[in-house]
């Protein structure tokens, strides 16, 4: 046989897919290759010294085609360098934990024999450029994340930032990102059972697409994507590579600039939700029928991610034949063809000699699937182009030994001079309190989500037992009593003014929106949405939201299972919020009987507070609204406090006294009051006197946290009252659900607030509706 | 009772639908593949929603080209029941099984919530357990569900009784705001001139337990269920 590094094959005959070369051979540069220079190097995004470590690991200069490769898997977005070390301080143990980070995503054991698979991932660039196609495909990714861990998917979530609604441009990218998410979930059949969205002008030009989902499986139909077993054949199954998405890695690992929405358009990735669903059923016969080892998502990174990241964690080396890979155009480089980005394709381990039966499953779904390499013993990712070896790399230096950053991190100086920002002025209303309460519900941040999820299938697969708009979501297990409740939460002013309390909050209220469900708190998935960590403010930001997230966890025992990191959210060099975003599912025992929702259920129920009220106007909706700023110092989160709350709040409903359970949020307690009595399908009026002799504009509007909304039968007040207090949470009864249409009262000592609840009602509906039928809604500028 | 449950590439309510045949006593759902070109024995047929082909050209217009299609339409012939919901009734509609077409809500939008439909006919093998006039709230999901036909059609639905379900107000009033899709004459479902083929929007499947949200779909089940039993009754020597 003739030595392949120097030996071109020529003529039809497809080179085999299972060359391989010793581990001293070295890569001949392709013709017109670009030579390597400092700046062609700085151009893939590697510093000076990382460029150095590339050296030593090669012991030669690197070919072009390895210069993409480190330029990928050594960016953020891939190698975590600016995070890793802070990630480390995350709690992820636990009992029930079956996977923690460090695989396509996090497994926990949820009882009677059944695993959940969960995971959050970040597409704010992409959907940056193109909101339709970056929103679709980052649900596409987090799809196929699920189903390579074998598991069904069962539930997908959203977490989405836009700036004001007041502009044409994010109401273009909101409506493109909505339809995105929904287009692609609905087409595959997985429901959309929850999330969240926030507008505020510090996600102008920065859009945050989160997706979250959720899978199902028995313990035992794990498969982990370890690629073993020397010899094993690797097979290309799905759609075909394409030129799309090259570098999408490297674009989400850097900053943008007001004339990328043009011309970063080709790292943009286009979805096929058709192909997808094929790919998920074929993917999920795959893992049944035993004829495979181990399968990937060819997600961020492409190939170069998938084959090296399979050979990193099984310790082995991989061998890849270029001109093996089923591609949509030809004359494609092997540079182009590792890196690029195109939507659902997968790459999967076979058992030798087993080929045929993986293609057959393939083919049944219509769908290809190609030997192009192997399972190699010596350790390194190589890469040939018609024999010819093109990239030699050692295969953990490129996974795991990408450099990771501590930066000095110092707190912003326009953050000091906002939070100390003497917000006395506001507890004075101007006008009365009515009117203010129902200029607040035309914020789009606190009005009615319908006209979003009304986009979204949320039945599908019959077994969503809570839908979307109230805390969180809650789907059955087919067979079994058991639910799963899940929910997205971050508020990203409270991060921006405290990045430690703010991530805490995040924490806090994902587990209490749970509990209002009716589940247990049982793990979490984070997305880290941060703007340049090279900078120190933004490290400083990085840093203590990682403490905040780390302490609360801990402290709920909710550990983080996964997730997903995006820096560089900076436009022009203004970066976003920082956005700890939590994905936290807890696991209902009973679903049927301890599936909870928020709104009011009959009239003359108890209203009752668990909680305590504070005079707190710092980062409110209120403010925003008011005075447009940000500002004071955001609400404090008593970790301890929040835990007994949540215990005595999960209690009643378990004990079936609670019959309906809101947490109190974003516009304070009289938002929460209202978003109980519109909760249902006939509006209930509402009849409360509070005794706090607070400022009624922090009593009512403040967003304090730890604070919950029950409604109770009247006869079982007392017990609630007595069953809280034994919890050790203040609790107190302040009045009655009313009648269908009466009104919406709510007193205090210092001032009350009385509204028509049909008026409220339709504003509560109207808002968002309104924003997306102005003129161009939805059209691009 | 055996009822093929029919899955196209694509298609993503088959396993709901063969779910909720489940529930009922009686009947044996068994899936059917796209290219099976014989349907074996089988008593009536499911033909589920989701987006068939990734919904390309039309939504429903590649499926009707399927070998699986071909025994549907001789089964339907022989007087079968067919029930196809949401892309099934598209697939009906492009198959010419059922007059009109449903096309691009006008909203642009895809729309998942809870209607109220209102019963319009118990004469079908599908309504039969209703009452005439009874308000049902099953959930729609869909992008492509306005309903259209020429005049002379839509006279031979109403002429005929042939109109299964309408869209109405949770009283059961026919208005703008509770025709979701705009669709003529705010039709939610329709049969065939041989009432043997019922073609909805709406997913009865999904309304089938309480846990759900709504049991106002099972009655389609039970109708069905008592006119299999009835029939295969009277085939009794």
């Amino acid at each position: 046989m003739t030595d392949p590094t120097t030996a071109p094959t020529t003529g039809s005959t497809p080179a085999p897919a299972t060359a391989s070369a010793p581990v001293t051979a070295t890569p001949a540069p392709r013709p017109g290759d670009p030579e390597i220079t400092a700046e062609l190097v700085a151009d893939h995004g590697l510093s000076p010294s990382e460029y150095e470590l590339v050296l030593g690991i090669l012991g030669r200069t690197p070919t072009f085609t390895e210069l993409g490769i480190f330029s990928a898997m050594w960016s953020e977005h891939c190698g975590y360098k600016n995070s890793k070390r802070l990630l480390r301080l995350l709690p992820t143990e636990a009992p029930w934990v079956i996977q923690g980070p460090g695989e396509n995503a996090g497994v926990i054991d949820v009882g009677d024999g059944l695993a959940v698979a969960f995971k959050i991932e970040s597409h704010n660039h992409p959907s940056a450029v193109e909101p339709y196609q970056g929103a679709a495909t980052g649900v596409g990714g987090i799809l196929r994340d699920i189903f390579t861990m074998g598991a069904r998917p069962v539930a997908v979530l959203d977490s989405l930032r836009f700036g004001d609604l007041d502009s044409p441009r994010n109401r273009y990218l909101f409506a493109g990102v909505v339809r995105g998410v929904g287009d692609y979930g609905n087409c595959v059949g997985i429901p959309n059972i929850g999330g969240e969205v926030f507008f505020d002008r510090a996600y102008e030009g920065n859009p945050i697409v989160n997706a979250m989902a959720i899978g199902l499986m028995k313990r035992e139909e794990l498969i982990t994507a370890e690629a073993t077993g020397v010899g094993n054949p690797m097979m290309a199954v799905g759609a075909r590579t394409g030129r799309d998405g090259i570098h999408g890695a490297t674009f989400a690992s850097e900053e943008l600039s007001g004339d990328d929405d043009v011309s970063s358009r080709p790292r943009v990735q286009v979805g096929d939700p058709f192909t997808e669903k094929l790919l998920l059923e074929a993917s999920l016969e795959l893992i049944g029928s035993g004829h495979i080892v181990a399968i990937q998502d060819m997600g961020a990174a492409g190939l170069t991610s998938a084959a090296s990241e399979m050979a990193g964690r099984g310790g082995s080396g991989v061998s890849l034949e270029m001109s093996r890979i089923p591609v949509r155009e030809s004359g494609m480089t092997p540079y182009e063809i590792l890196l690029s980005e195109s939507q659902e394709r997968m790459l999967v381990v076979a058992k030798r000699g087993r080929e045929d039966e993986v293609r057959k499953i393939l083919e049944k779904w219509e769908l290809e699937a190609e030997p192009v390499g192997e399972v190699t013993d010596n350790g390194h990712f190589q890469i040939f182009e018609n024999g010819v070896l093109v990239a030699s790399i050692p295969a953990l230096p490129l996974t795991d030994g990408c450099p990771t950053y501590e930066r000095e991190g110092i707190e912003g100086d326009d953050v000091k001079v906002a939070r100390a920002r003497d917000l006395g002025h506001l507890l004075e209303p101007e006008g009365d309190l009515s009117e203010a309460f129902m200029s607040l519900l035309k914020s789009p941040n606190l009005a009615s989500k319908r006209w979003i999820y009304e986009q979204y299938d949320t039945t599908v697969r019959t077994s969503t037992v809570v839908r979307p708009g109230g805390d969180a979501g809650v789907i059955r297990f087919r067979g079994s009593r058991r639910g799963l409740a899940a929910t997205t939460d971050c508020n990203g002013r409270y991060c921006w003014l405290n990045p430690r309390e703010g991530a805490k909050a995040a924490v806090a209220e994902a587990a209490r929106n749970l509990v209002c469900s009716g589940a247990l708190p049982t793990a979490v998935t984070n997305n880290l949405n941060f703007g340049n960590p090279l900078k120190p403010h933004i490290y400083h930001q990085l840093r203590e939201a990682v403490l905040g997230m780390a302490e609360a966890c801990a402290l709920f025992e909710t550990p983080v299972t996964g997730g997903n990191v995006s820096l560089f959210n900076e436009t022009d060099g203004v970066a976003i919020y920082p956005t700890p975003v939590i994905g936290m599912v807890g696991v209902l025992d009973d679903v049927e009987a301890h599936a909870m929702t928020h709104g009011f259920k009959a009239e003359g129920d108890a209203i009752l507070l668990l909680g305590e009220n504070r005079e707190e106007m710092g980062g409110s909706e209120y403010l925003y609204r008011k005075e447009g700023v940000v500002a004071g110092e955001a609400p404090i989160v008593d970790l301890l406090a929040e835990r007994r709350l949540q215990h005595a709040v999960l209690g009643l409903i378990q004990k079936g006294v609670a019959r309906s359970a809101h947490d109190c949020s974003e516009g304070g307690l009289a938002t929460a009051l209202a978003e109980c009595a519109v909760g249902s399908e006939k509006p209930f009026g509402v009849q409360v006197r509070l005794e706090d002799n607070l400022a009624p504009v922090a009593l009512f509007f403040g967003e304090t946290q730890g604070r919950v909304l029950l409604s109770v039968a009247p006869e079982d007040v007392d017990r609630a009252l007595d069953m809280a207090r034994d919890h050790g949470v203040p609790a107190v009864s302040i009045g009655a659900v009313g009648a269908p249409g009466s009104s919406f009262s709510i007193r205090s000592p210092r001032g009350h607030l009385e509204l028509d609840i049909g008026r409220v009602a339709e504003q509560y509906h109207a808002t968002l509706p309104a924003l997306m039928t102005r003129s161009n809604g939805g059209e691009p500028a | 009772m055996k009822v093929a449950v029919i899955t196209f590439p694509g298609s993503n309510c088959d396993y709901d639908g063969y779910q909720a045949f489940k529930l009922l006593d009686g009947f044996e759902p068994e899936f059917r593949w796209h290219r099976d070109a014989a349907l074996g024995d089988v008593d009536a047929v499911f033909l589920p929603g989701g987006f068939s082909y990734g919904d390309y050209l039309r939504p429903g217009a590649i499926a009707h080209l399927s070998p699986v299609m071909e025994a549907v339409r001789d089964f339907a012939a022989g007087g079968g029941p067919v029930l196809g919901v949401c892309n099934g009734f598209q697939v009906l509609c492009e198959s010419g099984l059922l007059p009109g077409a449903l096309l691009r809500n006008p909203s642009l939008r895809f729309r998942s919530h809870d209607v109220h439909l209102r019963v319009e006919t118990t004469r079908s093998p599908f309504t039969s357990a209703y009452e005439k006039g009874a308000v049902l709230r099953i959930p729609i999901a869909h992008g492509d569900g306005h309903y259209t036909a020429s005049k002379e059609e839509l006279a031979e639905l109403e002429g005929e009784d042939r109109i299964a379900f309408r869209y109405c107000t949770t009283e059961g009033g026919l208005a703008p705001e509770s025709n979701p899709n705009h669709s003529e004459h705010h039709i939610a479902g329709i049969l065939n001139p041989a009432r043997n083929i019922l073609g909805m929007m709406p997913h009865p499947e999904r309304a089938v337990e309480d846990i759900l949200g709504s049991t106002d779909g099972l009655g389609l089940f039970e109708s069905l269920r008592a006119h299999l039993s009835g029939t295969l009754a009277t085939q009794t020597p």
